[in-house]
């Protein structure tokens, strides 16, 4: 595994250079390992499609007795020995998050978009987009945005050329290859195909998103009366 | 209690930053130069992480229900304590009801005020932060505006006795100052040192080599996230999409127009640009004070020369602690 630096305080666990599950599993093994103990001198983790990137502080590191002029290589050492020794861990399952969701009228404006670049239906997108298993890979760009993967082939959609100023919270996307769900009010460049009422970032809550890297999730059709219902009930 | 009579253009609740967080999609944030930051609340006895206000190009009309002591640094920022300068990187004590008011910055764009005892708004997420685009932290997580009061914690026995002092011998302000751009080793005006990015091999040797010679101006296209260059066009050897992948704040990514952008702490936690290059923690603060129009270049450096610059700006802070630890007895 390739432990390269990014800037002063920082180092990127490269696991591999592809997206695919087999990657993210291996990602994950490698986060949790790190995770399990803190390692001297090292603040946060942060998982990605291919890579752990390990935060730290070459003051505190130092501290811990890393040499003053081999930081880098003392921790690179300490990590490469952690990851060949994992502390004893519970096998990590994921859950399963399913997610309401009111597809197109207004909550998803691109859903005849994606539905003519597929030559389908509106109701057949819907209906592969809700049949499909999604893996959250990583959790980015805004405080509990998924990145999913598993969209079916056929309902790739280049994002727009020029992003919306404002998308919506809950909106259901598909940027390319990917989908996700917008947690907050933000620019966006996706295609929208619908909207979700359940409430992604979670301040007042530990963890404060409702899914996490790793989980599975499962998209359903509601109708607008049932959005309107889980809206005000939340 | 703090009460904001004009906020300024943009002044925020700051600490330093929501850390822990990013595997979720949570920026770090935090005060844009928390060196600066930590500065001025060792001034005021703060502990490190105490919240500031971080002020930008205009900056706020206060005053204070109490006597108290604060501190301030950054950009030069014009400054009145009632109609009376207000002197900068050193503790001022200022009675109940005075107004202290800061106007334009003079140079520079941003600077941090702290007060003893530290701005007392709730911890979200373990920081005092304000998280706009969240609208969480800080003060009901958005900038201040007119009217508003904010709480302040317990000064510290240090602040209580250099305040007491000050009180005795009818002074303002004491003579010694604290100034963050004297620690440790700081690079020449114009300069910023920056090590090689992950992605440094994706782009031709002459952009390789004309980003570490060329002159760079900051643009307008500048906030808490970033700052986005203009100079020569950065080509790329290696076409194609990178996986998107944690950044950093000094991370310098460069999208397909080819103009690095300088991440800042308010950054998003992942990126998909190449990064060129990161630049060193020590010499970050300097993108935080860059107006439109400013010029800088990049001077290369090494992982175990950027370390030695970290270290040593730690241990200058460090000494002046043990030696403002002394001064009130």
């Amino acid at each position: 595994m390739q432990i390269t630096p990014l800037g002063d305080n920082a180092l990127v666990l490269e696991v591999g250079d592809v997206i695919d599950e087999r990657t993210h599993r291996r990602v994950q093994a490698a986060w949790r390992a790190l995770a399990a103990e803190v390692l001297p001198g090292v603040g946060e983790l942060v998982p990605a499609y291919t890579t752990v990137t390990v935060f730290y502080d070459p003051w505190q590191a130092v501290q811990a007795g890393a040499p003053e002029n081999g930081i880098a290589d003392w921790l690179v050492a300490k990590l490469h020995e952690r990851l060949k020794n994992p502390p004893k861990m519970e096998k990590f399952k994921g859950r399963t998050v399913d997610v309401p969701v009111c597809y197109g009228g207004e909550f998803g404006p691109d859903l005849a978009r994606v539905a003519a670049q597929a030559r389908l239906s509106p109701e057949e997108v819907i209906q592969r987009h809700t049949k499909a298993d999604y893996l959250v890979h990583l959790i980015g760009f805004a405080p509990g945005f998924p990145y999913l993967g598993g969209l079916p082939k056929e309902l790739e959609t280049p994002r727009h050329a020029k992003p919306r100023m404002v998308v919506p919270p809950g909106s259901v996307g598909i940027g390319g290859g990917q989908t996700g769900i917008y947690p907050l009010a933000t620019p966006g460049g996706w295609n929208l195909i619908g909207r979700t009422p359940l409430r992604i970032f979670r301040p007042e809550e530990t963890p404060p998103v409702l899914m996490a890297a790793g989980d599975q999730v499962k998209f359903r059709v509601i109708t607008p009366e049932e959005f309107a219902r889980l809206e005000a009930g939340r | 209690m703090i009460h904001v009579h004009k906020p300024g253009l943009l002044t925020t609740v700051q600490d330093l930053g929501r850390p822990g967080y990013q595997q979720y999609g949570i920026v770090v944030g935090g005060a844009l130069d928390g060196f600066a930051a930590r500065t001025v609340n060792l001034i005021v006895g703060n502990d490190d992480n105490a919240a500031v206000l971080e002020m930008a190009q205009t900056g706020p009309e206060l005053s204070f229900e109490r006597e108290t002591l604060i501190a301030w640094g950054g950009a030069n920022f014009e400054a009145h304590l009632g109609s009376e300068p207000l002197p900068r990187d050193r503790a001022v004590r200022v009675a109940a009801g005075e107004t202290v008011s800061f106007g334009l910055a003079v140079t520079g764009m941003r600077a941090w005020l702290a007060v003893a005892g530290g701005v007392d708004v709730p911890l979200v997420m373990g920081s005092r932060s304000t998280y706009r685009r969240a609208g969480i932290g800080g003060h009901q997580g958005r900038p201040l505006v007119a009217g508003d009061t904010l709480k302040t914690g317990t000064p510290s026995e240090w602040a209580w006795k250099i305040l007491a002092a000050l009180h005795q011998d009818a002074k303002r302000a004491t003579a010694w100052t604290v100034r963050p751009e004297t620690m440790g080793r700081p690079a020449p005006a114009g300069v910023v040192r920056a090590m090689r990015g992950p992605e440094w091999d994706w782009f031709k040797v002459e952009a390789q080599l004309d980003f570490f010679r060329a002159n760079w101006q900051a643009t307008r296209e500048a906030d808490r996230m970033g700052v986005r260059l203009t100079g020569p066009m950065l080509v790329r050897e290696k076409v194609g999409d990178m996986i998107s992948s944690a950044v950093n704040a000094g991370v310098v990514q460069v999208p397909a127009a080819g103009q690095p952008i300088v991440l800042l702490p308010s950054r998003q936690s992942v990126g998909g640009y190449p990064r060129i290059a990161a630049v060193v923690a020590a010499d970050l603060g300097r993108f935080t004070q860059l107006r439109p129009g400013d010029s800088m270049r990049f001077e290369e450096t090494t992982l175990v020369s950027a370390h030695e610059l970290y270290l040593a700006r730690e241990r200058d802070l460090n000494r002046v602690r043990t030696g403002l630890a002394r001064l009130a007895g």
